[in-house]
């Protein structure tokens, strides 16, 4: 079956797709939604407009779709992208990194239920310490492009996602129930190499802005 | 040891409905064993002390073209639980009715957080409106003489029972919120 990815560029999304196609399903596109809303409930990811760089190194075409960010009309724009995306690249179905979202998953449920089409979510209710190792296990680059919650800090800004972040990210949870990987958006993430890249990304640092009491976002530079 | 059978057609959707009842079972320090419903042999049915039907994606009707797979569930005096297409299965081999017999019935589609209300107790769930995660386009028209419902939502019948076999049914999928069912079923000596 050929698959389309619902892409940000995260650890999330990369490694959905990477699970489908090691188990034989073709990936066809990535869809990506930029949302110029900061608070958007479904799309605000801090590195989303990288997402072009990761595509030409996984060998895909990117489908791009804008939206505002306002609430119900950030699910239209998504609806569009899919439907565009079933057209263009006649997918049968889509893949998302939704771990434990019920908002976010039976949001792309629905949209793909009416398109037509399969919605798969290979990492729905997964252990985030576990699949924190498996993420190194399978050689995946991660850095941290946005935290939201105490007490993350600017410092942990661009920190790649290894066996200190692990053993970190464990007691953290158990002190503050911080989410291992960071389900409950307490960090967001942007995967510098996997292996469905044809080559690494080339990170060269960036700028750290800071957004609130506790928020940070890294606008990443890449080569 | 707990079988988990899988409904999936797609081998990638066991790990959105199979792994998380397996995480679940597991944590209990329960040993299981997952076949999907076209592997299922006499042996691995015999091997089982209890038996989980999973439930698969919106799209999924296939397992309503191999019914003929589910012929040992009117003989079987273990105990069974029935997720989503699990407790339709249920319902249709024990003489009940599903909506819609395999395609999509738009006013029976429940897909997100939903409360259902319980008439009754029912593993673990006390009497009473409980938020539940639904994701299925069809419905239970009517159950079987043998069953008793113990649940509904505004769309219909949500928990099954039969009367005096170990025999459960839920719409609703518990390996998301109310991992109680699955745990209880567990428990059952």
């Amino acid at each position: 079956m050929r698959l389309g990815v619902l892409f940000s560029g995260g650890k999330d999304s990369v490694y959905s797709a990477y699970v489908a196609k090691t188990m034989g399903y073709e990936l066809s596109c990535l869809i990506s939604v930029y949302s110029k809303n900061k608070e958007s409930f479904m799309f605000h990811t801090p590195s989303i407009r990288k997402t072009k760089f990761q595509a030409k190194v996984m060998g895909l075409p990117l489908v791009i779709r804008e939206t505002e960010g306002r609430k119900e009309d950030e699910l239209k724009d998504l609806e569009t992208a899919i439907k565009s995306a079933k057209e263009k690249y006649k997918i049968g179905g889509i893949v998302t990194g939704a771990i434990g979202s019920v908002y976010q998953a039976s949001r792309v449920q629905k949209i793909c239920d009416e398109a037509g089409l399969e919605c798969f979510n290979p990492l729905w209710q997964k252990d985030g310490n576990a699949y924190l190792a498996e993420l190194l296990d399978n050689k995946f680059e991660v850095i941290l492009t946005g935290v939201f919650a105490y007490p993350l800090d600017n410092k942990w800004i661009f920190r790649k996602i290894d066996k200190k972040f692990i053993a970190e990210m464990d007691v953290l949870n158990k002190k503050y129930k911080i989410h291992p990987a960071g389900e409950g958006g307490e960090f967001e993430t942007f995967v510098i190499n996997c292996p469905l890249y044809s080559r690494s990304l080339k990170f060269c640092g960036g700028k750290i802005i800071k957004e609130g009491e506790n928020a940070f976002r890294g606008e990443i530079k890449l080569k | 040891m707990i079988l988990i059978i899988s409904l999936c057609k797609e081998k990638l959707h066991d790990l959105e409905f199979v792994k998380p009842i397996e995480k679940v079972v597991s944590s209990l320090g329960e040993k299981c064993s997952v076949k999907n419903y076209i592997e299922v042999a006499k042996t691995d049915l015999e091997k089982a002390d209890k038996v989980l039907l999973s439930g698969t994606s919106l799209m999924d009707f296939d397992y309503f073209n191999h019914m003929d797979k589910f012929s040992w569930l009117k003989d079987c005096e273990k105990p069974v639980l029935g997720i989503c297409a699990g407790m339709e299965i249920i319902v249709h081999e024990f003489g009940g009715k599903i909506e819609g017999d395999g395609k999509k019935v738009k006013d029976k589609v429940e897909i997100g957080a939903n409360s259902v209300n319980f008439e009754k107790d029912f593993l673990g769930i006390s009497k009473g409106k409980h938020k539940v995660y639904s994701l299925h386009q069809l419905g239970v028209r009517k159950v079987g003489k043998n069953f008793e419902v113990y649940a509904k939502s505004n769309k219909g019948i949500q928990a099954i029972k039969h009367r005096s076999k170990g025999i459960y049914g839920v719409l609703f999928h518990p390996e998301v919120y109310n991992h109680e069912v699955i745990e209880n079923f567990v428990k059952i000596n």
